[in-house]
């Protein structure tokens, strides 16, 4: 499997990857994207680099164990929701603020704070099954 | 949000949410927030179970909350994302859905706490606490959803996590028994979402409240007994109701043994509570219509269930031809379709969920006083401790149905509704089943408690930690034994409110009427 | 266009019902996925198939500016395939499991849980 071609292009292919599912996550906002389709992009990503350099790498590289990034995705999908017992509004509902940074107006929602949890649920879960499934192959 | 003055009070909530009515959501979220983060200090084996157990008795505690807001107001509805029902996914918390999810969370309580002397670090480690609680969740949402869709979802986190705990262990029994379980489950849950997709097209709509309303005005021109059916069939065979019940016996006695416990409280009772949401509230109809079907299937379940038991000689499998035959007679309630065999369906459902994790605590200590679970070996458990001897005479009283213990009234409840309308073949076999039973646990104790050990037990020592929950519950089995009065009356008034779903309708519609 | 779907279901789920009545787990496990398959094409022939635009609002409306694809199927179905994914990785896992512990795939080999020589009850004490 592993490849001169492809442990030369894994790199960048997975930075490459890696930014492509944030973009999809944040433009899920208000067109077609979001957490999940962000996390599974993020999952391949995690995937052709542990085909190319093996699973040890990507766990050097994730830090966590990714059933930890994916719980930790489901505590801020629940906090997201949590968010509105403070508003006096029904469970989930979606709460905007719009700070201005330097001139520029950024929106921020609790509806973004739980599709980011999905994204993070996503990745860890996929890529959990998946590195489970590579080291599988190497025995 | 763009800044147009469209009237958004035909699709959003716009009044303030009464705190009181965040008690639907949080015995939901709570368990699902805690599992999340267990599961991220999976490595801190100390903090798992000093989270977990506040936590469940935390949950225990809104879930009597919401009994004593449900038993006074009526039911409660949130909407999720201040959407309005239909379109928004609404969790309705009525008389019936909590009661049931009150008893899940005392079950889910007292197995957290015979853990602590059960499951090991190992166990631990690889995340039965996490599991534990998003179970709990799962199982949570299920009995509080009021959308179809929705409790589909609460089914398979229910069910993923039980997949978590069937393999705590990673023993080849273990792996045999969970494939079983996992693929029938599997088939079950898939039946569930086709009829799901089915009631969709029919009409459009999974609102349960909804489509109550929609079912009684156009049931004439749409198949909605083809619904009712595959309905039946899905949750029968998540309920373990003959001829769908062959998953059980090879599966529950695998595990370690408060995750059958666990599972045996909680797991078929979800299959039970779909069946009678679904049969009783949303086609009642249809439900007249297959109450012959329904109550062929509850009698043979009892009896297949009593006799399984009769004959096995480990006493973790016997258990799980109990929890099969306890099914049928909540089948036979629900066929009766009266509130006295909705009402008794309800109470033995309850009684079930605490009297069979209990028994299981019970079968597991005795394994591990007596190293092993074979019938043929087991002995002197009276003599090495008269106190766990007393307790689980109690629960061997009470899953035989004698009075003064808890298995009685329901039964009573059913038969009584059964011979109201003549159907004296229903009352002859829960009568049956139940001797056949008392005969199965008469003998087991006879057995393993009464008869003097063979040989010398092994020297191990009694673990007072997985006693308590053991006594909790056989308390709790006495005690409604004793003073049936007010759950007989909640569960009628359950039975009602799920026969006559107008004040569920009007917490999900406030409008309407 | 209907009348095309349901045909197609009913293949997937013929299909699926044959792989799943053998004994072999690893077709079995095939058996589910085209099951899962051919109820996620049901839930979307169930919302009605329609020749009409993505149910997206444009910016700067409130509602969508022509009839749109019913987009609730739609989510089922993504919510369904997640399930169903997460289902076939774990029974993958576990099947695979069962043949490096048990040493077999057909599953009326499997009899450690339930083994044929289990004496029976004694009959008295």
């Amino acid at each position: 499997m592993s490849t001169l071609i492809l442990r030369t292009v894994a790199p960048f292919l997975t930075a490459l990857m890696l930014l492509f599912s944030v973009f999809v996550l944040l433009r899920g906002h208000n067109e077609p994207g979001g957490g999940f389709i962000g996390g599974l992009i993020a999952a391949s990503a995690f995937a052709v680099h542990g085909i190319a350099n093996g699973v040890a790498a990507v766990r050097r590289a994730l830090r966590f164990h990714p059933m930890a990034v994916s719980a930790f995705g489901l505590v801020l999908a629940c906090l997201a929701g949590l968010l509105s017992v403070v508003f006096a509004v029904p469970f989930m509902t979606g709460l905007w603020i719009e700070p201005t940074v330097l001139g520029v107006t950024v929106p921020l929602s609790s509806v973004m704070l739980f599709d980011t949890g999905v994204y993070l649920v996503v990745v860890g879960a996929i890529t959990s099954v998946a590195l489970a499934l590579e080291e599988r192959d190497g025995d | 949000m763009a800044a147009t003055q469209a009237d958004l009070s035909a699709a959003l909530v716009l009044t303030p949410v009464p705190p009181a009515d965040w008690l639907v959501v949080l015995p939901v979220a709570l368990p699902l927030l805690a599992g999340a983060v267990l599961t991220m200090l999976r490595r801190s084996v100390r903090l798992q179970a000093a989270l977990a157990v506040p936590v469940l008795a935390l949950v225990v505690l809104l879930d009597a909350l919401l009994l004593a807001h449900v038993h006074g107001n009526g039911p409660v509805t949130m909407v999720m994302g201040r959407w309005l029902p239909p379109f928004g996914i609404a969790f309705t918390a009525d008389l019936a859905g909590v009661l049931f999810a009150l008893a899940a969370a005392v079950v889910a309580l007292a197995g957290s706490v015979h853990a602590l002397a059960d499951i090991g670090d190992g166990e631990r480690r690889y995340g039965f606490y996490p599991f534990l609680l998003l179970l709990v969740a799962g199982v949570t949402g299920a009995f509080l959803t009021g959308d179809v869709f929705n409790l589909y979802v609460w089914f398979e986190v229910l069910l993923i996590s039980s997949f978590g705990l069937i393999v705590l262990g990673s023993e080849a029994r273990q792996i045999d028994g969970a494939i079983r379980y996992a693929f029938l489950n599997l088939v079950a849950t898939t039946l569930f979402l086709v009829a799901t997709g089915y009631l969709y097209g029919l009409f459009g709509t999974l609102n349960m409240a909804d489509i109550a309303v929609k079912a009684a005005e156009r049931r004439a021109d749409l198949p909605t007994m083809t619904l009712a059916a595959l309905y039946l069939l899905a949750f029968g065979m998540k309920a373990a109701a003959f001829p769908v019940h062959f998953w059980l016996p090879a599966s529950y006695h695998t595990p370690r043994v408060t995750v059958s416990a666990l599972f045996a409280g909680l797991l078929t009772k979800v299959g039970v509570y779909a069946l009678l949401r679904t049969l009783v509230m949303l086609f009642p109809v249809e439900r007249e219509e297959l109450s012959f079907v329904i109550a062929l299937a509850g009698a043979a379940t009892m009896l297949v269930g009593a006799l399984g038991a009769l004959g096995q000689s480990d006493i973790r499998r016997l258990l799980g031809y109990t929890v099969v035959s306890g099914i049928g007679v909540m089948l036979s309630g629900l066929a009766l379709g009266s509130p006295g065999g909705v009402g008794g369906a309800i109470f033995y459902a309850l009684h079930s969920m605490v009297v069979m994790t209990a028994l299981y605590m019970a079968a597991g200590l005795a394994g591990r006083l007596s190293g092993t679970f074979d019938l043929n070996r087991l002995g002197g458990l009276h003599a090495r401790s008269a106190f766990f001897s007393g307790l689980s005479l109690v629960l061997v009283f009470a899953v035989s149905g004698l009075p003064p213990f808890s298995g009685f009234w329901p039964k009573v409840m059913v038969t009584k509704a059964a011979l109201d309308i003549g159907a004296w073949w229903l009352a002859a076999a829960i009568l049956a089943s139940g001797f056949l039973t008392t005969i199965a646990f008469a003998r087991l104790f006879l057995l393993a408690w009464w008869r003097p050990a063979e040989g010398d037990l092994p020297a191990v020592e009694m673990p007072a930690g997985a006693l308590l929950p053991l006594a909790l519950l056989a308390v709790l089995a006495l005690w409604f034994g004793l003073f049936p009065d007010a759950l007989l009356s909640a569960v009628q008034s359950a039975a009602q409110g799920l026969a006559d779903p107008s004040a569920y309708v009007r917490s999900v519609f406030p409008e309407v009427n | 266009m209907e009348l095309l779907f349901v045909l197609l279901v009913a293949v997937f789920f013929a299909a699926a019902v044959y792989l799943m009545l053998s004994k072999a787990l690893v077709r079995m496990l095939l058996g589910t996925v085209l099951l899962a398959n051919a109820v996620n094409l049901l839930l979307f022939a169930s919302g009605r198939v329609l020749r009409a635009v993505p149910p997206i609002i444009p910016a700067g409306r409130d509602v969508p500016a022509a009839l749109t694809a019913n987009p609730l199927p739609q989510a089922l179905i993504l919510t369904a395939i997640v399930i169903s994914f997460s289902f076939f990785a774990f029974l993958l896992v576990l099947v695979y499991r069962a043949w490096q512990d048990l040493g077999t795939d057909v599953a009326n080999e499997m009899r450690i849980a339930e083994p044929e020589d289990e004496p029976a009850p004694p009959a008295g004490y």
